[in-house]
């Protein structure tokens, strides 16, 4: 296991940015998440790390070692990809097997066979090891494709996307197990995801990426509660922080240039109408079985909050709304601190 | 992959269509079939049956033709005949039935050795070079890619025949007319092209997290080509090693034009098979019988990947 460092990381696709000057440590024994939509160069920057693209520009070091023009074998990472992560012509065991068997490895076959049947138990594996590949189910694939990466000690795990295509019971399992696996073995992992829970439950650090761009790095609930833009903000919560033009609700002290506030529920404090700064209205509710949601029209907004599911809402109902140190943004969605001014 | 793959059609065939189907693919299986049926026919008549008109459908079958295919035989006065000792096997005792003596082997044998090296030693050469010309332009940026591309097919965009003149100058410049080692290049440059389009297609279907993910696993690109790409290409690689060998096997033009002796294959030698007055029809046929084998049996072998491999692309993954 070893420290990654990223410098300066560029990479042009017909003339398209799809990495843009990504600089970022991943330390040791560390789980990190990064997090952004289809398209904002979370594979690439997975690739690059490998080996399997060339940087137009920057730098990869991996335990201390600078691996920019490194073959893919010499800088020993794992990688599970998004799809296709087996090889349909092998058994499972033989997919297990596969990596031990480079001959940069040499490794004995008694030895191999001990890790193979370790590492099937550890991803519960073990009754379908003589199948071919192709007989097994997406959720037994994508199990097989993350044992694979399991059965090396490499430097680094790199994971794209890997539970994406099951269904949920099963990503949710597998979400446990990861983060269990990950903290009994102390890997370093590097772990790419468009799924904001995936991200919460599972970093220790997560990276948000914009098109290209590494836009925040932070705790879990660093970047929850202290987004660095209205972009970060949208990425995190359910439901998703409300954006309101300023001036519509009261919020207080709003900070000049604020152009925009951003409105979670722990934002707003629902009261008696006549006392609270903003006169709404309760639109629908929305049950969710798990989570109820409420939709509120406020000055012809509308906010989507999280309610209490033990308390009886009824819909249509007049109520006062006041905002609790609400999220300010400028214009162009830069966050303001309360107390400051926009940066211009 | 191929154990999810059948196809279904959603809705079963009714039972009328299956017959007229069946009755389409039966005629054409026996208008294809006869000609195959009467050349191993006469290659079991006597030369007068064999040219018997009306012609015989049913006779006594002879290894005469066979006989007169394998070896060489003088005409000898019946005394001289008389004189000799018994026969010694089937052809001896054929060839005195009609006063002539075996005077020795004929050059079947070498000519079936040469269309046995030449064809499968091109089509070894074209699959090989076809694959790893394929796998580039698959996979690795190549400057003007489409134009190199297009450049290799229209190699076959005329018949090969219309530059044998240019050919056969340049080869008896180089010393390569009638020689082993010429026809097999002389093959392999025409079938490669076709190899490198019908593998690229092929190795395209075949994603490259593959061969990425053996790279990671540490392993170099050429091992991971040899062990993740080659054997999910064996289906593209059989039916274009079929498509090969049966150009090699049966090409006659550049045959002729080129070999006479040494390097002669079977195509040109076949038809000049002559017996005492004219061709020697049953000869010729044991010869084409004989001819047929190889490639019968080669596309038996591969047969399991042929039926996937020439429908490729009409059947997705
Ligand atoms: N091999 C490639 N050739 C051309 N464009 C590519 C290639 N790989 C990625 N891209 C482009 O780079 C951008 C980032 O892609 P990717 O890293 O796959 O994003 P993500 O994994 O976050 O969905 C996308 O616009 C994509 O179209
Ligand atoms: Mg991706």
């Amino acid at each position: 296991m070893a420290d990654v460092r990223l410098k300066g990381l560029s990479k042009t696709f017909n003339k398209r940015l799809a990495v843009d000057d990504l600089s970022l440590d991943i330390r040791h024994g560390e789980f990190f998440v990064l997090l952004g939509p289809t398209g904002a160069g979370k594979t690439t920057t997975l690739r690059l790390i490998a080996g399997l693209e060339r940087p137009d520009k920057g730098s990869v070091s991996i335990g201390g070692r600078d691996v920019t023009h490194s073959e893919p074998a010499e800088r020993d990472c794992a990688f599970v990809f998004q799809q296709y992560s087996l090889y349909p012509h092998l058994t499972v065991y033989d997919n297990l097997a596969f990596p031990l068997k480079s001959p940069l490895r040499r490794l004995s076959k008694e030895d191999i066979d001990v890790r193979v049947r370790e590492v099937a138990e550890t991803v519960h594996i073990s009754h379908k090891l003589d199948s071919k590949a192709t007989q097994l189910s997406g959720g037994e694939m994508q199990r097989v494709g993350i044992g694979r990466a399991l059965v090396r000690r490499p430097n680094i795990y790199l994971m794209d996307e890997p539970l994406s295509s099951l269904d949920a019971r099963l990503r949710s399992d597998l979400r446990l197990e990861l983060k269990r696996i990950q903290q009994d073995t102390g890997a370093t992992l590097l772990y790419v995801t468009h799924d904001q829970i995936e991200a919460m439950t599972m970093a220790s650090r997560i990276g948000i990426l914009e098109n290209g761009r590494l836009v925040q790095c932070g705790t879990p609930r660093e970047i929850y509660e202290n987004p660095a833009s209205v972009y970060v903000a949208t990425r995190l919560g359910t439901p998703r922080i409300n954006l309101l033009p300023a001036g519509v609700i009261p919020a207080g002290s709003e900070p000049t240039g604020t152009s925009v506030i951003g409105v979670r529920t722990e934002h707003v404090v629902l009261g008696d109408p006549s006392s609270s700064a903003s006169k709404a209205r309760i639109g629908k509710v929305e049950r969710l079985g798990d989570q109820t949601f409420l939709h509120v029209d406020v000055e012809g907004h509308k906010l989507v909050l999280l309610a209490d599911p033990h308390v009886a809402l009824e819909a249509d109902r007049a109520v006062g709304l006041s905002l609790r140190a609400p999220l300010f943004f400028a214009a162009d969605g830069a966050r303001i601190h309360a107390g400051q001014e926009a940066r211009q | 992959m191929p154990a999810l793959s059948t196809a279904h059609s959603v809705v079963a065939p009714s039972s009328t269509s299956r017959w007229i189907a069946g009755t389409i693919v039966i005629t054409y299986a026996v208008i294809t079939m006869i000609p195959l049926v009467w050349i191993v026919l006469t290659s079991f008549k006597t030369p007068p049956d064999s040219i018997a008109y009306p012609p015989k459908v049913v006779f006594e079958p002879t290894l005469e033709g066979y006989c007169n295919l394998f070896t060489t035989r003088t005409r000898q006065p019946p005394e001289y005949i008389a004189s000799l000792p018994p026969a010694e096997d089937v052809c001896d005792e054929i060839a005195r039935s009609r006063n002539m003596v075996i005077a020795g082997p004929s050059n079947v044998v070498p000519r079936f050795v040469n269309s046995i090296v030449i064809a499968f030693g091109s089509t070894f050469l074209a699959v090989l070079l076809g694959t790893l010309a394929a796998y580039g332009f698959s996979r690795f940026k190549v400057p003007l890619k489409d134009d190199l591309l297009f450049f290799i097919l229209s190699t076959r965009m005329m018949p090969p025949v219309a530059v044998a003149i240019p050919i056969y100058l340049m080869y008896r410049e180089l010393g390569l007319t009638d020689s082993r080692l010429g026809m097999i290049l002389l093959y392999t440059a025409v079938n490669v092209s076709l190899a490198v389009w019908l593998l690229k297609g092929f190795i395209d279907e075949i994603p490259r997290e593959y061969e990425d993910a053996a790279m990671v696993d540490g392993y170099t690109r050429l091992q991971a080509f040899r062990l993740t790409v080659l054997p999910q290409a064996a289906t593209g690689i059989a039916a274009t090693a079929i498509f090969c060998l049966i150009f090699a096997w049966n090409e006659y033009a550049f045959a002729v034009l080129l070999t006479s002796g040494e390097a002669q294959t079977m195509p040109p030698f076949i038809p000049f098979i002559i017996g005492e007055g004219g061709q020697d029809w049953p000869a010729v046929s044991a010869a084409t019988t004989l001819f047929l084998v190889p490639i019968f049996v080669f596309t038996i072998l591969l047969r399991k990947h042929l039926l996937r491999g020439i429908t490729f692309g009409a059947v997705r993954k």
